[in-house]
């Protein structure tokens, strides 16, 4: 088994500089100048020490110096190491360089957060990968819960995968006190097959409720002549798939009827197709604070959510416990609309099951 | 006194706890119970029987008062079957480690996965089907829920039931099929079997019962297979597996799914106790995806020659097309599983063959006896029979009563002038001469 | 007799280790079939003594099944060895199961049942010779009608989720009889709520609205009052919940369901900590259910036959599952006269053998006796908690108020070790105990869940205490061993990739030879 490493070695350095986030040299100097340490270099360590532990047979693939070597070495390996020679410090193109390099392994793990995770979505990995949580910002779906529990998923790796969503701040917004997550794309990472030996029958066969019953709720539920605006994101995208249509990861369609009449379409052509009938808009969870509307999807406008009829938001019961009772959250750049849409919404969780739960102006609450 | 069956009730012990813990007293874990939801005073419950020997004098008071079926001579069946129960079918079931055993865990409870995997690998060689579940309930969950899996399977809403079904039984299907799937009749002829009837492609499923209601074996079974798989229907059958030593299984007919009670697999009467359901399919994924129920399977461990256990194909009920009319899965009764498993391993090919044989022969003699008798009708003479039949006697209740003073329980009433008479492996020559005699007497 | 052994250990016999030198039976034992040898026989059979029948050919079997040919002692020897491989309460301390409610189920009380005068009763015998029998029926109906404060209840379901779905049978004909069958199609539960709840409702046909916990575990109150409307049919709900947490505004809840002309069921299953404390009635519930193998002590039974008892107030007496027995001041009889009757969820009255043993157990407790039982359990429980949450790395959400079970995480220790909830339990069973997860969604990461009732002694508490101590600790300082799990148990790490394979699974010996022996 081959495992691959990237680790950015920067990854990190801003949180404990209170720099919410490591983007840009600029602030990577000014957190070094704060006397922060990387810690990406000692996750990226424990995680290759559990690969090791649970596969000793494993060899790791990495770049020289700091962005792989040093990590794999501290974590007991004998790397192999890829003819690069990344910049001093490394820059995301030596990120991305990096993921095309190591295109021969059987699962790519890199260290860093969320800016880490766009890098190597841009280079767009040829094998599933997965993030090393070492970044100040990690709310994207591709990271393991831990450095031990990557080495482990790697160790683990039998072939299965599935698609997780690369979220990312803007960190500039962050640093002003404003939390906008964005969703980028979907990376393919190990399924986390965790046999459940916790299979008593003194209970229902409960199993995570799956992407493809809420999109059959929701398509159960469509109406006539109803027009029905799909943000971004991959459950609202399964919507589409139930219909048979592709539809769009990152933008906004307009479907009427069963038949999309719009596909990724900006605010005016999306006030233009709804103009003049009922309207029901379908949004889901970007990130892991909870926004719904104003992120990553302002093509729904203020102007837009003014003619909705009916707002229901799609999410996994999991996506939703991750959340820990923490509300749902609306920064539509209007307050007025944030407050209109206060209350209680329903979050469509599964084929005949809802939730309904609690979305605020993103304003009364403090993330972050 | 301590009572016996609580420990930690004594005084020292359960201020030791408090302090340890660091409150006062258990009342403060209640915090939470608002006032106006406690009950203020005593339960209204009659007072305690603390000592043993005053329990059992107390039960056996209770108990006292039945006449069980070892004191009266009994033909009750009619859904509850008197067959002989080994005894080391007894002994087994009543191993504390089994009997006090939770569901258990692959590793914490081998001996239980292994038991069960057993019962449902024998059940397999006597249905000659690949795939049999942990034990459901009983058999009237397992056609409901064996019905549930082949409208799930064909997506259609409409099953075909024989009307030789206890009325029990029906009643239990119109409950649960509700509100999904639709159920039509299919009459019974003279003989006692199904009438003809149509499929057409909204039909999910043909259900049939082997034996019937009556007692009566469908001998057109492969003709009706034909039938439903022409129009896309599946066959399912209920079938009582102890008379599976001689009587062809049903996928040998061509039956898709197989369910049913086994109860008849040494299990006692228990005023109603005993009862689990089986549901069997052949070995197709899209088929075992509709099973609710767990699945054991063999899975090797870490050493060689050790056989593991584990659950077959265990997530297949995030498939998405199982949300639709999903079913849970609870405690059931897997006990009578494993007991059933016991059961078959002493009986073997040659004892269920011997016992098939013993049951076909004096329910014949018993019924050609019983209609001799001037007055009694046997229904469905021409029909093959196992183990019941269904006799016109006139007035059904005086015949009962007037025999009940015989010590003599002499069928399961269907009707104001219709008994339904059960023979096993248990009534001997003797005992239904018996019956025949009394019969005659009190018609005489 | 001459001394040639050289003395090698000293009395006095020095004191036992921390924890238990355990070893789980192993007899490596084949499958039954591979015991088989042609001709064998476990048991005679009665020869017919009257003419033999010849059945057609279309319906006679062709080929005599493949059962194992064994004698008598070979099949009870192999049992018995199995079922040494299998942990009941009678040999470990069951606190593991968290929600299952693992009691001692007094031997006694097996006695009642194994006796003939229960053991062999045929369910329709006349009812004059079943008196005792009905007698325990109606006597059990009105000790738990007093214990839930409900008006009658039917003893009928098989088990807990059973009489869950009864309660939702009753529900659905309560409403139907109103005329607002079609209009009320929602039915509301809660996140940690038994599961069953949900399944059972949509299996009966009801969308489910779920209220996810607020931050201080409690069901969201404001999701309810968002949720509530014509078109709620009922709120099926645990208190205290899956975590051990009792919602003190559950009248509240209540309240608003009947405001809106919906029904309150009240689920169970959690009742040890609080009988005798509080009931369904005070709350103001319309139906309930009890577990007779949890609350009411009856066996496991490596997974049933178990009990359920579906409780109503009066007006949904008439839904009740059929017959119900009546007394009239004489005699017990079966009344099957009921129009308005949901029919049967099952064949005849109920499992018998559990009513009769749970009966007992009531009669050998009394009022003060089950209030024993539910302090008892508490304690145990908070005492249980006090020592878990001494363990590094568990924790329990949502602060430490608990009744009767705690459902704990693991997440800080699986953050540092990569070690599962589920590796934990599975190194457990080489310390001799059980250990259970949870259900699904992990709201609680990494989860195990414990439930001592009332039968555990604090010695067993101290002990299982220790065990996940130590097993913590061991997945500090060596995660891989704890991963490697079991050693001391019947078999070894099982791979369970080909239960998942179609072309590999083996659901029976028969799909095993097939596949793999052919």
């Amino acid at each position: 088994m081959r495992i691959g490493l990237i680790v950015n070695p920067v990854a990190g350095l801003g949180g404990a500089a209170g720099l919410k986030g490591s983007d840009g040299t600029e602030v990577q100097r000014e957190a070094l100048a704060r006397g922060a340490t990387a810690r990406a270099g000692e996750r990226a360590a424990a995680a290759v020490r559990a690969l090791l532990a649970a596969r000793p047979d494993a060899t790791v693939v990495t770049v020289p110096g700091a962005m792989g070597e040093a990590a794999a070495r501290a974590g007991g390996a004998e790397p192999e190491l890829a003819a690069l020679a990344p910049g001093e410090p490394s820059s995301a193109g030596d990120t991305r360089a990096a993921v095309r390099a190591l295109a021969a392994v059987d699962v790519l793990l890199f260290a860093g957060g969320d800016g880490t995770a766009r890098d190597v979505l841009d280079a767009g990995p040829g094998v599933p990968v997965l993030g090393i949580p070492a970044g100040v910002k990690v709310y994207s779906g591709c990271f393991a819960v831990g450095p031990a529990a990557a080495g482990l998923a790697a160790a683990e790796f039998a072939g299965s995968t599935t698609e997780a969503e690369v979220v990312d701040l803007d960190e500039q917004a962050y640093r002003e006190g404003r939390v906008s997550p964005r969703l980028y794309g979907t990376l393919t990472v190990p399924a986390a097959r965790v046999r459940l030996s916790g299979r008593k029958t003194g209970s229902t066969t409960a199993a995570p409720t799956t992407v493809e019953g809420i999109a059959r709720e929701v398509v159960a539920r469509m109406r006539p002549g109803v027009r029905y605006i799909l943000g971004p994101g991959s459950t609202t995208r399964a919507v589409g798939r139930a219909l048979g249509s592709e539809g769009t990861l990152l933008g906004v369609d307009v479907v009427a009827d069963g038949v999309p009449i719009g596909i990724d379409v900006s605010e005016r052509a999306l006030l233009d197709l709804v103009d003049g009938h009922e309207v029901a808009a379908v949004v889901s969870v970007i990130g892991g604070q909870g926004f719904v509307l104003g992120r990553g999807n302002q093509q729904i406008s203020p102007r837009v959510l003014a003619r909705v009829h009916e707002l229901t938001v799609l999410a996994t019961r999991e996506k939703l416990a991750a959340l820990g009772g923490r509300p749902l959250l609306a920064d539509t750049g209007d307050p007025a609309t944030d407050a209109r849409l206060g209350g209680y919404v329903r979050v469509v969780t599964g084929y005949r099951e809802s939730v309904p739960y609690r979305i605020v102006p993103a304003s009364e609450e403090s993330v972050g | 006194m301590t009572h016996p069956y609580i420990p930690n009730a004594e005084p020292a012990v359960r201020a030791e706890m408090l302090a340890a813990i660091g409150v006062e007293s258990v009342e403060d874990f209640y915090a939470d119970i608002p006032a106006a939801l406690r009950l203020n005073r005593p339960l209204d419950l009659p007072a305690p029987i603390t000592s043993e020997h005053e329990l059992v004098r107390h039960m056996g008071a209770l108990l006292g008062r039945n006449t069980d079926t070892t004191e009266a001579l009994s033909f009750l069946g009619g859904g509850c079957y008197p067959h002989h129960v080994p005894a080391v079918c007894d002994e087994v079931n009543s191993r504390g480690e089994f009997l006090t055993a939770y569901a258990g865990e692959p590793y914490e409870d081998h001996g239980r996965f292994q038991a069960i995997f057993e019962y449902v690998s024998m059940m397999a060689e006597l249905l000659e089907m690949d795939v049999v579940n942990v034990p459901t309930y009983d058999g009237f969950q397992a056609s409901g829920t064996a019905l549930r899996m082949a409208a799930r399977y064909t997506g259609r809403r409409t099953v075909l039931v024989t009307a030789a079904i206890g009325a029990d039984k029906l009643s239990k299907l119109h409950d649960f099929l509700a509100p999904d799937i639709e159920i039509t009749m299919i009459p019974v002829t003279e003989t006692g079997e199904a009438a003809a009837f149509t499929v057409d492609d909204t039909v999910a499923a043909v259900y049939l019962e082997y034996p019937n209601a009556y007692g009566v074996v469908e001998t057109r079974m492969a003709e009706i297979a034909e039938l439903a798989h022409a129009r896309g229907a599946l066959l399912v059958v209920s079938a009582d597996p102890i008379a599976l030593g001689v009587l062809a299984p049903p996928a040998t007919l061509g039956a898709d799914i197989v369910c049913g009670d086994i109860q008849s697999l040494g299990m006692h009467q228990s005023y109603g106790g005993g009862h689990a359901g089986y549901i069997a399919t052949r070995d197709e994924p899209r088929l075992v995806a509709e099973f609710p129920s767990r699945l054991f399977g063999i899975a090797p461990t870490a050493v060689p020659g050790e056989y593991g256990f584990g659950d077959v194909f265990y997530d297949r009920t995030s498939f998405a097309l199982r949300e639709e009319g999903k079913e849970w899965v609870g405690t059931a009764a897997s006990l009578w599983g494993i007991t059933a498993g016991v059961y078959l391993a002493l009986m073997g090919p040659e004892g269920m063959r011997e016992l098939g044989e013993t049951v076909l022969a004096r329910t014949r003699y018993a019924m050609d006896e019983l209609g001799a008798v001037p007055g009694v009708r046997v229904l469905h003479p021409e029909g093959v029979h196992f183990r019941e039949f269904a006799v016109e006697v006139g007035d059904a209740d005086a015949l009962l009563t007037a025999l009940r003073a015989h010590d003599i329980f002499a069928g399961v009433r269907l009707d104001a002038g219709t008994l339904l008479v059960c023979v096993t492996e248990r009534h001997s020559k003797d005992d239904i001469d018996t019956l025949v005699r009394a019969v005659r007497e009190v018609r005489g | 007799m001459s001394a040639t052994v050289e003395s090698f250990a000293k009395l006095p016999i020095e004191a036992k280790p921390p924890l238990r030198r355990f070893h789980q039976a192993r007899w490596d034992e084949p499958i039954i079939f591979e015991l088989s040898s042609p001709g064998r026989r476990g048991i005679g059979v009665p020869e017919a003594g009257v003419p033999a029948v010849e059945l057609p050919a279309a319906v006679r079997r062709q080929a005599p099944p493949a059962l194992p040919e064994m004698s008598q002692l070979h099949v009870l020897r192999h049992y018995v060895r199995l079922s040494q491989e299998t942990l009941g309460v009678d040999v470990n301390i069951a606190v593991g199961q968290g929600t299952c409610t693992m009691k001692y189920s007094p031997k006694v009380n097996d006695r009642f049942v194994s006796d003939t005068r229960i053991a062999e009763l045929h369910p329709a015998q006349p009812e004059d010779s079943v008196q005792g029998v009905l007698e325990i029926y109606w006597r059990m109906e009105r000790m738990l009608a007093e214990i839930s404060g409900l008006h009658r209840v039917s003893l009928q379901p098989n088990s807990g989720s059973a009489a869950i779905y009864t309660n939702i049978a009753m529900i659905r004909a309560y409403h139907a009889s109103r005329g607002e069958g079609e209009q009320r199609d929602q039915v509301i539960t809660t996140m940690f709520s038994h599961p069953s709840n949900a399944a059972c409702a949509k299996l009966a046909g009801y969308e489910v609205i779920t209220l996810m916990p607020d931050a201080e575990g409690h069901p969201d109150i404001e999701a309810l009052r968002a949720a509530v409307g014509p078109r709620t049919a009922a709120l099926m709900i645990t208190n205290p919940e899956d975590t051990g947490i009792y919602n003190p505004r559950i009248a509240e809840f209540v309240e608003l369901v009947h405001g809106v002309g919906g029904l309150a069921c009240y689920d169970q299953a959690n009742a040890n900590g609080i009988l005798g404390i509080t009931r369904a009635a005070e709350a103001g519930f319309d139906l309930c259910h009890f577990n007779l193998h949890k609350t009411f002590s009856t066996p496991h039974m490596c997974g049933g036959p178990a009990a359920g008892a579906s409780g109503v107030a009066e007006k949904l007496v008439p839904f009740l599952p059929g017959p119900t027995v009546e007394f009239d001041g004489e005699r017990y009889f079966l009344d099957a006269d009921r129009p308005q009757s949901i029919g049967k969820v099952r064949p005849y009255l109920g499992v018998t053998q559990n009513v009769v043993r749970a009966y007992a157990w009531i009669m050998a407790l009394g009022a003060e006796g089950l209030r024993q039982v539910a302090e008892t359990a508490v304690l145990n429980n908070n005492y249980l908690q006090h020592k878990i949450l001494q363990i590094r790395g568990a924790s329990a959400p949502w602060g430490r108020r608990r009744l009767e079970q705690v459902r704990y995480s693991w997440e800080e220790l699986y953050e540092e070790t990569g070690v599962h909830s589920e590796d934990i339990g599975v190194r457990a069973a080489d310390f001799g105990v059980h250990y259970w997860t949870s259900h699904h969604p992990y709201l609680v990461p990494e989860p195990f869940t414990l439930e001592p009732t009332e039968s555990y002694s604090k010695e067993d508490l101290d002990e299982y205490a220790a065990i996940l101590a130590h097993v913590a600790e061991e997945a500090r300082t060596d995660p891989e061993f704890v991963k490697g799990a079991p050693y001391n148990s019947t078999v070894h790490k099982i791979d369970p990739t080909c239960l998942d394979d179609p072309e590999q699974w083996a659901p029976t010996w028969r799909a095993y030879v097939r596949k793999h022996l052919s």
